[in-house]
């Protein structure tokens, strides 16, 4: 589970979305880093995620870590996102016999997990089929 | 580099060591290790572990280790690449060894799993993939590889029945392996209606969570002749690493890390992959083993499903591998793996492998892979 | 003049059928169905809540509305399941959409009021200059005690509303407060659902202050029932807005289409806001719609809306309500319900 501080610290992307384009190559990263992995250039502006995209994988989550308990059993994918950014997060609000490589999805906000029920809770995005 | 040489091998009965704290395991290993190899003394020490913080609260296991084996004051080292932890060791070693600083390393590989719940040990297991962007989103590490099989399946046609048969023929191989934690045959229809963990992967597609250790004691081949011990060469060693999230990658039905490690390794040794006889390789769920004999070269790309089918990897097949049993018979304390990987070739290039000999082993190649690749680690051995 | 620029509503996908929760509870559910006027309800899933609802219903505004998040001056998010206890939904949400740091939240509660509340606040300090843009949700998850009448209505649901001076969608003509201390329905802290006072909700409560506060605004403003092309009413059951609006004067017809209850549920903090979005998702240029909140404790909030003509503009630039009502419905029995809504007691 994420503590206060580094769950906060990811609050730009996990909210937002917020991502870095290399100045240089255009490579766009999220989250944002210091070195482009596409050319190794080290300036980057800020951008955003294009909100939708298409499932390349996925799977079906039926022994879960802890926190996740009660959304089991869920699905799980990695999306190719209009701009080109591969991104990992569950799909839901999707039928099992609905998933397939090739579903168009889109980003929503949604509750990830919480630290238990005292602790602090966790935001961030999903996919739903679009 | 000078040339290495491995001169002993220990490794004890693996599973759920109830009765074994992590350092009386260490510690038995290596004995067993230094007993085999003829030695008191050792140069260094350097131990693969993955996790022993989360697992029992422990860190400093160079201290502890080099304490309870009684080979203080010699250095100790600890290093960690999720599970090709132990195959690191060995590269260190390796490095330490041919480098000409050391003459004599143990190198070991050691990991306590069942301190803790499954549910923490999944936990600790996770903390080989991105935290941030895969972990706080509810991913497992049986999740991951699911979604490479999923790929996989989909762009190459490979079948769940292909995929099980990884997990029949490393249990046919493990039934041999008097110390493998699992060491019984599977059918497939047995693997088909195990319970799912992460559709399409089943219980029984992956490996378990394991106590053991594994150690070999690494010298200079001038040190081993002088020993007249039968000993084996290390002549290839290679690592590679690659993005830590499987969304990063080029190719999500492709480990390039264990591409290019065997590459160099192969290099190194000045051999190609035809010259290997046997392969011990990282079966962390059945996909990968798929995926690992393509990345080797035994198959083409796409056609590791096809080449477990048609036999090209029993134990009598053209490019037999995990003789031992593989991460899914034998076990996977993921620290300790690798080194075992390197004691199940050994052994087989000295002859020593009972039941589950390979023919005429000349030369092995051990392939350790860290989180769903993001680190390869491989080498190749010689028999003298 | 000042108004809606923008509006957005969100409704989870969860259903459940009152026959669903009267089988476990060996009650008549035809009679329930009758008395309440209820079908079935929405029900958040385990990783939906009152913050989630209201990033989502607020993106929606900000897509009809147009505007720069980071002009917005203002965030209220009105509730009784605010996700913490202390620590407030509104920082999560001005987040997410963007308005921070300059930005004044609160997060307000005032049972099935706390909506209105928001848009009340956030509408008078765009009037009165002191911000540009102000926005308001009103969202719930809010829970019945398990067996009691409540259970079978109570829902989740969401309704953000932006204002601002220009490009209204909607103009406030009025707005009005009525309220007393009026004991019908109380949490005390640290109890995990909801008392009332049974039929004491009724006159003295509900209707007391939904015709007074109506019949307040109306005087204000000097319009009749027969003004309005449309009115809505907070709906804790499928009887209770009706009634008012006899009560009152109106006709079924001017309550029908902000009348989602039935097969939504009460979503209390969301239930008038979002019986104001689906009105606005078929109000023509002119109409004049009155919305009338309650809260129990008690009181009601009541505005006067006239729709532009940029309603045409904008209605379809994010999910209309009852679309997210009617469509991609998913039915729950009881059991899975039970977990969803954390009535399972579970191993600490």
């Amino acid at each position: 589970m994420p503590t206060p501080s580094r769950y906060w610290r990811e609050i730009p992307q996990r909210y937002r979305y917020e991502a870095g384009r290399c100045k240089a190559c255009g490579f766009i990263c999220f989250p944002p880093r210091l070195v482009c992995p596409g050319c190794g250039a080290r300036e980057f502006e800020t951008t955003k995620l294009a909100e939708t995209g298409t499932v390349l994988t996925y799977t079906i989550i039926r022994v879960p870590p802890e926190g996740f308990e009660d959304q089991t059993p869920y699905a799980v994918g990695i999306a190719e996102l209009e701009d080109g950014v591969k991104l990992t997060a569950q799909i839901v609000d999707c039928d099992f016999a609905s998933l397939k490589i090739g579903l168009k999805v889109r980003l929503e906000f949604r509750k990830l997990s919480e630290d238990g029920e005292a602790g602090i809770i966790h935001y961030g995005y999903k996919f739903v089929p679009a | 580099m000078r040339d290495v040489a491995v001169i002993g091998v220990g490794m004890t009965k693996w599973g759920e060591l109830w009765e074994k704290s992590l350092r009386t395991i260490f510690t038995e290993t290596a004995l067993l290790a230094l007993d085999d190899a003829g030695v008191d003394t050792v140069d260094s020490m350097v131990i693969g572990c993955m996790s022993s913080g989360l697992f029992v609260g422990q860190e400093h296991l160079g201290s502890l280790l080099s304490d309870y084996l009684g080979k203080n004051p010699a250095p100790a080292a600890r290093v960690e690449s999720a599970c090709s932890s132990g195959g690191l060791a060995l590269r260190q070693g390796f490095i330490e060894v041919g480098s000409g600083l050391s003459d004599v390393v143990l190198v070991g590989g050691v990991e306590k799993m069942t301190d803790v719940t499954g549910c923490e040990a999944t936990y600790a297991l996770g903390t080989a993939a991105d935290q941030e962007y895969e972990g706080y989103h509810g991913l497992t590490f049986p999740a991951l590889y699911a979604m490479m099989a999923v790929a996989h399946m989909h762009k190459y046609g490979t079948t769940r029945e292909q995929l099980a048969q990884v997990a029949v023929k490393n249990h046919l191989n493990g039934s041999k392996n008097p110390l493998a934690q699992f060491p019984f045959k599977l059918s497939v229809e047995a693997v088909l209606s195990s319970v799912l963990v992460a559709d399409p992967l089943r219980i029984l597609d992956c490996s378990p969570i394991t106590d053991g250790a594994a150690a070999l004691v690494l010298c200079s081949l001038e040190t081993a002749r002088k020993l007249k011990k039968p000993f084996v060469r290390i002549v290839g060693s290679g690592q590679a690493s690659d993005t830590i999230a499987l969304s990063s990658r080029k190719d999500l039905c492709w480990i390039e890390s264990t591409q290019i490690a065997a590459r160099k390794a192969l290099s190194m040794a000045g051999r190609k992959v035809e010259d290997i006889q046997l392969f011990e390789v990282h079966d962390c769920f059945t996909i990968a083993e798929i995926m690992i004999t393509e990345a080797l070269g035994l198959a083409k790309k796409g056609q590791g499903g096809k080449a477990v089918e048609d036999g090209l990897t029993a134990l009598n097949g053209k490019f037999p591998v995990n003789p031992s049993g593989g991460l899914k018979a034998k076990g996977h304390p993921v620290g300790a793996t690798g080194v075992a990987q390197a004691v199940e070739v050994v052994k087989q290039l000295r002859g020593e492998a009972g039941e589950r000999q390979v023919k005429g082993a000349k030369r092995g190649l051990t392939q350790n892979m860290g989180g769903t690749g993001g680190s390869s680690v491989v080498h190749v051995f010689e028999a003298d | 003049m000042a108004g809606i620029i923008g509006y957005g509503a969100y409704i989870p996908r969860n259903r459940i059928k009152v026959e669903e929760i009267a089988k476990v509870w060996g009650a008549d559910a035809p009679s329930y169905k009758k008395g309440l006027m209820l079908e079935e309800k929405s029900v958040p899933g385990p990783d939906q809540d009152t913050i989630t609802m209201s990033v989502e219903a607020s993106r929606s505004a900000l897509k009809r509305a147009g505007i720069d998040p980071r002009e917005i001056g203002a965030v209220y998010v009105g509730s009784e399941s605010h996700p913490y206890a202390v620590k407030p939904s509104g920082t999560v949400l001005a987040e997410a959409i963007g308005a921070t740091p300059e930005c004044h939240t609160a997060d307000l509660e005032f049972a099935c009021k706390a909506g209105s509340e928001g848009m009340f606040i956030a509408l008078n300090l765009v009037r009165s200059g002191a911000v540009k843009y102000g926005l308001a949700v009103g969202a719930d998850t809010s829970q019945g005690a398990p067996g009691d009448a409540l259970e079978y209505s109570a829902a989740a649901g969401a309704a953000a509303f932006l204002f601002g001076k220009d490009d209204l969608v909607a103009e406030a003509v009025e707005t009005y407060a009525f309220m007393t201390d009026t004991p019908d329905f109380w949490r005390r802290e640290y109890m995990y659902y909801p008392r009332h006072g049974g039929r004491f909700t009724g006159d003295p409560a509900y209707f007391k202050h939904t015709t007074g506060a109506a019949a307040g605004i109306m005087a204000k403003a000097k319009l009749k029932p027969a003004d309005f092309a449309y009115v809505v009413f907070h709906q804790p059951n499928g009887k209770f807005p009706f009634r008012a609006g006899e009560i009152l004067g109106f006709a079924r017809k001017q309550i029908e289409p902000g009348w989602l209850v039935n097969r939504l549920g009460n979503t209390y903090s969301g239930s008038s806001p979002l019986g104001l979005a689906a009105t606005l998702d078929i109000a023509k240029p002119g109409d004049l719609v009155l919305m009338v909140s309650y809260g129990s404790g008690a009181g009601s909030d009541a505005f006067i809306w006239r729709v532009t003509d940029r309603i045409d503009k904008v209605r379809n630039l994010a999910p209309r309500t009852r679309d997210l009502l009617d469509g991609n419905k998913v039915y729950l029995d009881y059991g899975v319900y039970a977990k969803f809504r954390r009535k399972i007691r579970k191993a600490e």
